[in-house]
């Protein structure tokens, strides 16, 4: 399998990040050589086997109904690139 | 004093020999001398580190005093400490000052520790180098053009070049250990879960797991009884009783200290990619065991080889979801000049992020897409679990698992950088544990090429943190690899 140079294009997009041509050419190698390992996976006979998605058969915990966190809306604000008003600013979506 | 180890200055601190103020100041000198060189330290904030070691020296004087009252530890960037600068390695979080503490963070401080500075790493902890780093590579105190390792590479540096007296690290893959190994320290990757990983920028959260680094096994067991515990904020962290990992160091006291501890050693582990001088350091460390009382027994991991395919599907995988909160908007890096949001996010994230980064973010997007998610996200996933299954048939056999924890000693700064395979086939023994979930540790186990540091890797079942870090004990009773320190920074 290997990437062609629209679908490497394709999947910057997805992945929202800007990319020349120049840089999705020399990706494209890049990713190409990378595939070309994990390729090695198809050898393998895996009919059968159950998926693992974690080191450690846990379950997500369960807790009271109530109330634990408390406003700290300035605090985490004071970091942002943009506020206004307590709000986030980003270009405009909707006209 | 910057030899010792952490008993030793707990020592000190509580006979008042020594102040924290006075080890955290050497400590902070000791960094202003040696740290132009090596580029182990991103932030360093004298005045924060000194106000906490007061505050030890008073707890200290009121009798409250705890194992790591008072010790000065070097944070790898990817922990959140409230108020200090958090970059995580990267332009993205260059001016990220955290508004709130990592879990283990907040746990070393209740222990009265010191943050002695934020470590330099790989870019989001992807890398087998530090080199990915937006500040400029990390340097090996044991030879400047050699790379310490990594991702955790400023932590194994700033305690190789005795820094530090102990440090933190992450390991998704073998992020603690191979840096460890190249720099001729100790580190341990626990258990996954026992760690919070609250406050741990996310890498893989399947893999991601904190540990200690230090100088001997028995710093690393100090460090552990703060470092792990429950905490509700991490679904993953584990609900079990407190050990005390340090119990079980002293053996009964005779010659043998290791009968009947039975070491598996893998066949995998000792072929063609495995370079001469690593295995022949291993070897003489196994006959060491082996004097110890220990036994050798020979077992099979016959999947290994499949380890480094699978973990670049899982870990880029969940990277590539994790990475996706930075946009530019709530936190972190945003591009000057854009058009519209779409065009805001893909810019800002186009310049935020290094080449490493996004090749795992690309990858991670892929193997995720409609059409490919079966073929290979599901695929590693069942590579994963017969991974996993190799480690419970060989233990049903030994109690620990030790080989190389990497396939050469530390290689030269740009060798590897411009081919990602070549660098990602140094994880070969490291990544199996993250992906199992299995509790591993590196130590030095002699010299290799160009006198470099060779590390042993240990493997031990779910929660045998306390028996692996009995045997490297024994071990470093016996033997003086782990106090060897590089020439260049007496």
């Amino acid at each position: 399998m290997s990437l062609t140079l629209p679908e490497v294009k394709r999947v910057a997009w997805l992945a929202r990040i800007e990319i020349t041509d120049a840089e999705a050419a020399a990706t494209q190698s890049h990713l190409n050589g990378i595939f070309k390992l994990i390729e090695q996976m198809q050898s393998v006979d895996t009919g059968g086997v159950e998926p693992m998605a974690h080191g450690q058969d846990v379950v997500q915990r369960l807790r009271e109904d109530r109330v634990t966190e408390t406003d700290r809306h300035a605090l985490y604000q004071a970091i942002a690139p943009q506020v206004e008003d307590g709000l986030y600013l980003v270009p405009r979506v909707l006209e | 004093m910057f030899n010792s180890t952490l008993k030793q200055l707990s020592g000190l601190l509580a006979r008042k020999q020594l102040s924290s103020v006075e080890l955290t100041q050497s400590c902070l000198d000791r960094i202003a001398r040696l740290d132009p060189g090596l580029n182990a330290f991103l932030t360093i904030d004298a005045e924060r580190s000194l106000v906490q070691a007061r505050a030890a020296d008073a707890r200290i004087a009121a009798g409250r005093a705890q194992a790591l009252t008072g010790i000065p530890v070097a944070h790898k960037d990817i922990f959140c400490a409230a108020g200090w600068r958090t970059t995580c390695g990267s332009k993205m979080l260059a001016n990220f000052v955290s508004p709130y503490d990592a879990h283990v963070v907040e746990q070393l401080d209740a222990a009265g520790a010191v943050i002695l500075g934020k470590t330099n790493m790989d870019e989001f902890a992807m890398g087998s180098s530090s080199e990915t780093c937006f500040f400029g590579p990390v340097k090996n105190p044991w030879d400047t053009s050699r790379v310490p390792g990594g991702s955790s590479g400023g932590s194994a540096a700033a305690v190789a070049a005795r820094m530090a007296p102990a440090a933190i690290g992450t390991d998704t893959g073998g992020s603690i250990r191979q840096p460890a190994a190249f720099t001729g320290i100790c580190g341990l990757k626990p258990t996954y879960g026992l760690v919070s990983r609250y406050g741990m920028i996310a890498f893989a959260s399947s893999l991601d797991q904190g540990g200690p680094m230090a100088k001997s096994a028995e710093d690393l067991a100090l460090m552990l009884n703060v470092m792990a515990g429950f905490d509700a904020r991490d679904s993953t962290s584990l609900e079990r009783p407190a050990e005390d990992y340090t119990r079980a160091l002293e053996a009964p006291d005779h010659a043998r200290t290791l009968a009947g501890l039975r070491i598996g050693v893998p066949k995998e582990y000792f072929g063609d990619g495995v370079n001469g001088d690593v295995a022949a350091a291993v070897e003489a460390a196994l006959v060491q065991f082996e004097k110890l009382g220990a036994q050798r027994i020979g077992v099979s991991l016959p999947n290994s080889g499949l380890s480094v395919p699978a973990y670049y599907v899982i870990a880029p995988a969940e990277a590539s979801s994790n990475l996706s909160r930075f946009d530019g908007v709530r936190y972190g890096y945003r591009a000057p000049e854009y058009g519209d949001l779409a065009d805001m996010y893909a810019k800002s994230r186009a310049q935020g992020f290094g080449a490493e980064v996004k090749r795992r973010i690309l990858i991670g997007t892929y193997v995720l897409s409609h059409g490919y998610y079966d073929a290979y996200y599901l695929k590693a996933q069942k590579i994963r679990r017969l991974i996993a299954q190799d480690f419970v048939e060989a233990f049903k056999q030994c109690d620990l698992i030790m080989g190389p924890t990497a396939p050469s000693v530390a290689f030269g700064l740009g060798s590897m950088s411009s081919d990602p395979v070549q660098m990602y086939l140094n994880d070969i023994y490291t990544t199996a544990a993250n992906l199992a979930g299995l509790p591993a540790m590196s130590i030095p186990c002699g010299f290799g090429e160009g006198g470099m540091p060779v590390g042993l890797h240990l493997t031990g079942d779910y929660f045998a943190e306390a028996r692996m870090l009995q045997a490297a004990h024994q071990y470093q009773l016996a033997t003086d690899w782990h106090l060897r320190q590089p020439a260049g920074v007496e």
